[in-house]
């Protein structure tokens, strides 16, 4: 692999602290060497190595997100993980960690490790997080030892809630022996069966049954507990696609309790509210849903305080037939990867002024570190040389059609974006080209 | 961020009615106009209307008073109809909605009456085939022509037989109390009638048990209230919706039958005693000894048949909007 030097762009790399001009040398994989504009002429030249030009343009650690569904094993029709990784790298992501909603289930070594094998063509680093319970059925645990070992970066039932308080217990008490986080989609599904968005007047006005926000901020709530009660301050729970303001508060109360607690906003959540379900657009049907007004600004500004850790895509890939159904049928979810950085962009930093220091700890350093990703996230030297170069003024329209996932499900159709991706390397390789 | 046109504002026919949101008052004068002058017309010129148009009736649930009245409001225009129902169909094959309506449209189909049991359902049909869509009724959300024809119904009694072909304003029923007692929260008939009877200066009380009627029903829109105590609502009221009460659901909410037919049922002794004036109406079926007694059903009071009536008059308005030159004053997004 040919060295690569990344020459006269702005470096913003939280980790380090470092919000300057600088050149950047990648070799064998890793960051070699970082320094002032020009110094590293020299070192790139014995090293015959490629040289990327990135004035002009912003040069960090590549995007990690920390909620991906690349439906494989088992729906290769919605995305694979060659397809599902092509889409994240042109997103910028160098390193995404996939959910165990596979079919079968990801509740073993065997697939943790299928998953992460050269076969399966990842144009950038997978992770995968394993099923908390054997199958997601919430009865059994499975075997986080092993799952760890075979590159599992915590546990979760994700869209299948584990609701027992018991079976939960034993799953916080498990992860925080061998050191892994224990993620949770928070639904009390008790309380959503047959609802299809966000409880209140709208939902009421659309006939369809609304998911109350109690549904989400009632099993954080449990679950914080549950950790309070473990009495062990390694134990670490995260909290997945957050979306409501009063599960925020209960993760800023738990925090202001000394608990390791962490959560992830996904993109939608604070771009969007349940306004956009109004025509039954399918492409606004996801888990947790849409939520009020109140709700997205508070995500707005849990992000803005810092009282939120990550920016998460959950980019859930649908094949178009199974969009276009009945509202109440079509499953949920969206795609992420493409426009989360876009997205993003013209939110937080466009409008909201925050600094390109911020978003990409957002994206990168802060999701790294929630899931103990070592040497991602960073561009310190000796971390990997994952790196997203993007020129973070130019307004660019984001067109489904011309998305590398196999899916196309985004209310993002045809939305005006901030800051595009120029090229990602994935571990010193260059993943993406735009 | 968002572009100028996304599937947010996706332009549905002009002729469509999805939603009782979606018509102006202007377009409900322009409807009970149609009514009335299309059930005054001599039958053999009105033939000529739609004569040998195709409207295609797309019925995923039974249905007596709707199918039929959709049916034969067409067949006096002059149209040709068909009826597809799920049960004789692909449907059964596990055809989808789209596909159903692309194949009605290949078949020549200009206009598509649908009744299905998921709200939202219309949009998804307009989306997928352009065609104007009548909804005859989607799941929990709406059933325009049910609350167009209660209107019709409403404004014949309360203002006179002319009123109802009259222009209608945001005054027309100033003054006048409308009660929906029931189901509300599984009724498309209540949530149509909640959204359009306030338009035009009513106000419309919700009743019936938390089960049936959540509090938030008095935030779909302005000018709705919710009075639990239907006595007190029925003595406001010049005018009361009962709607259809299912045993079974009852039960699996855990709502006691007698004590709902104590509290809730519209029988003889309640309306004497609090609403011996108002207007009695139901949307069908009626299950006679539940919400309503057949007293209440058959007497004076009651206009539920002529609901009926009604309902071919402003059915024909729709599908002569729906098909017609003068269908595009529609105001869409």
């Amino acid at each position: 692999m040919k060295p690569i030097l990344i020459r006269g762009g702005r470096v913003v790399d939280p980790a380090s602290g470092v919000d300057a001009d600088r050149d950047l040398l990648l070799k064998d994989g890793r960051v070699s060497a970082i320094d002032a504009p020009g110094k590293l002429n020299a070192a790139a030249k014995q090293d015959a190595a490629e040289i990327l030009d990135a004035k002009g343009l912003v040069v960090a650690p590549g995007l990690v997100d920390i909620h991906v569904h690349l439906r494989e094993p088992g729906q290769g029709y919605k995305e694979t993980i060659a397809s599902g990784t092509a889409a994240a790298a042109a997103g910028g992501f160098t390193a995404v960690c996939a959910m165990p909603n596979t079919i079968p289930v990801n509740d073993s070594p065997d697939i943790t490790r299928w998953m992460q094998a050269p076969e399966r063509g990842a144009q950038i680093r997978v992770f995968p997080i394993a099923a908390a319970t054997r199958g997601s059925m919430g009865e059994a645990l499975t075997e986080y030892g092993a799952l760890k070992a075979a590159g599992a970066v915590g546990v979760t039932d994700d869209g299948k809630p584990i609701l027992g308080d018991s079976i939960m217990r034993q799953t916080l008490g498990a992860a925080v022996r061998v050191g892994l986080p224990v993620i949770q989609h928070a639904e009390d599904t008790r309380l959503t069966g047959g609802c299809s968005m966000n409880a209140g007047a709208l939902a009421f006005r659309l006939g369809l049954r609304g998911m109350p926000v109690e549904a989400e901020s009632g099993l954080v709530e449990r679950d914080i507990r549950l950790l309070a009660e473990l009495k062990d301050s390694r134990a670490h729970l995260h909290v997945a696609h957050l979306s409501t303001a009063k599960a925020l508060e209960a993760v800023r109360r738990a925090r202001r309790n000394g608990l390791h607690v962490t959560c992830e906003v996904a993109p939608h959540h604070f771009v969007l509210n349940e306004d956009a379900v109004a025509e039954y657009d399918t492409h606004a049907k996801m888990n947790p849903p849409l939520r009020a007004e109140a709700d997205r600004r508070a995500m707005l500004e849990g992000i803005i305080e810092g009282a939120v850790d990550s920016i998460a895509t959950d980019h859930a890939p649908h094949a178009a037939h199974e969009k276009e159904q009945e509202f109440e049928r079509s499953p949920n979810g969206i795609t992420g990867l493409e426009t989360a950085l876009g997205l993003t962009m013209a939110v937080l930093h466009g409008k909201h002024k925050l600094p390109l220091s911020r978003i990409i700890a957002l994206l990168s350093t802060q999701p790294a570190a929630v899931l103990n990703l070592k040497g991602r996230g960073s561009l310190a030297v000796g971390s990997f040389g994952d790196v997203v170069i993007f020129d973070p003024k130019n307004h660019w329209t984001f067109h489904a059609s011309a998305s590398k996932s196999k899916s196309k499900n985004t209310p993002f159709d045809g939305w005006s974006m901030l800051g595009s991706v120029v090229a990602t390397i994935s571990e010193g390789r260059i993943a993406y080209r735009a | 961020m968002p572009p100028p046109s996304t599937s947010q504002n996706y332009s549905h026919h002009a002729g469509s009615v999805l939603s009782v949101v979606d018509l102006a008052l202007d377009d409900v004068s322009f409807i009970l106009k149609a009514a009335s002058q299309l059930e005054n017309e001599d039958p053999l010129k009105r033939m000529k209307h739609l004569f040998k148009r195709r409207v295609s009736l797309l019925f995923y649930e039974s249905s007596t008073r709707t199918r039929t009245s959709f049916e034969l409001a067409a067949k006096q225009l002059g149209a040709d109809t068909v009826l597809v129902s799920a049960l004789s169909s692909s449907i059964e094959k596990g055809e989808s909605l789209k596909d159903t309506g692309i194949t009605l449209r290949a078949l020549g189909t200009e206009c598509i009456i649908l009744r299905h049991p998921s709200s939202g359902a219309p949009y998804l049909l307009s989306r997928a085939t352009g065609l104007p869509i009548l909804n005859a009724g989607d799941g929990m959300h709406e059933h325009p022509s049910q609350a167009l024809l209660d209107l019709r119904t409403m404004l014949s009694h309360l203002r006179g037989a002319k009123a109802a072909s009259v222009s209608v304003s945001d005054t027309t029923l100033k003054g006048v109390t409308v009660t929906i007692c029931g189901d509300i929260f599984h009724s498309r008939v209540a949530r149509s009638n909640m959204l359009l009877l306030p338009r035009l200066g009513a106000h419309v009380l919700l009743s019936g048990p938390q089960a049936l009627l959540p509090e938030t029903a008095a935030s779909a829109g302005p000018g709705i209230a919710v009075e639990r105590d239907f006595d007190k609502a029925l003595k406001q009221s010049q005018v009361v919706v009962m709607l259809r009460i299912q045993a079974e659901r009852l039960a699996g909410l855990n709502v006691d039958l007698d004590e709902y037919k104590l509290r809730y049922q519209a029988n003889a002794e309640r309306i004497a005693a609090h609403a011996p004036d108002a207007l009695i109406l139901h949307p069908g079926p009626m299950i006679r000894g539940l919400e309503i007694t057949s007293a209440v059903a058959d007497g004076p009071q009651s206009a539920i048949a002529e609901q009926v009536r009604h309902g071919v008059a402003i059915r024909m308005a729709l599908l002569d909007r729906a098909l017609g030159a003068h269908g595009s004053k529609g105001k869409r997004k």
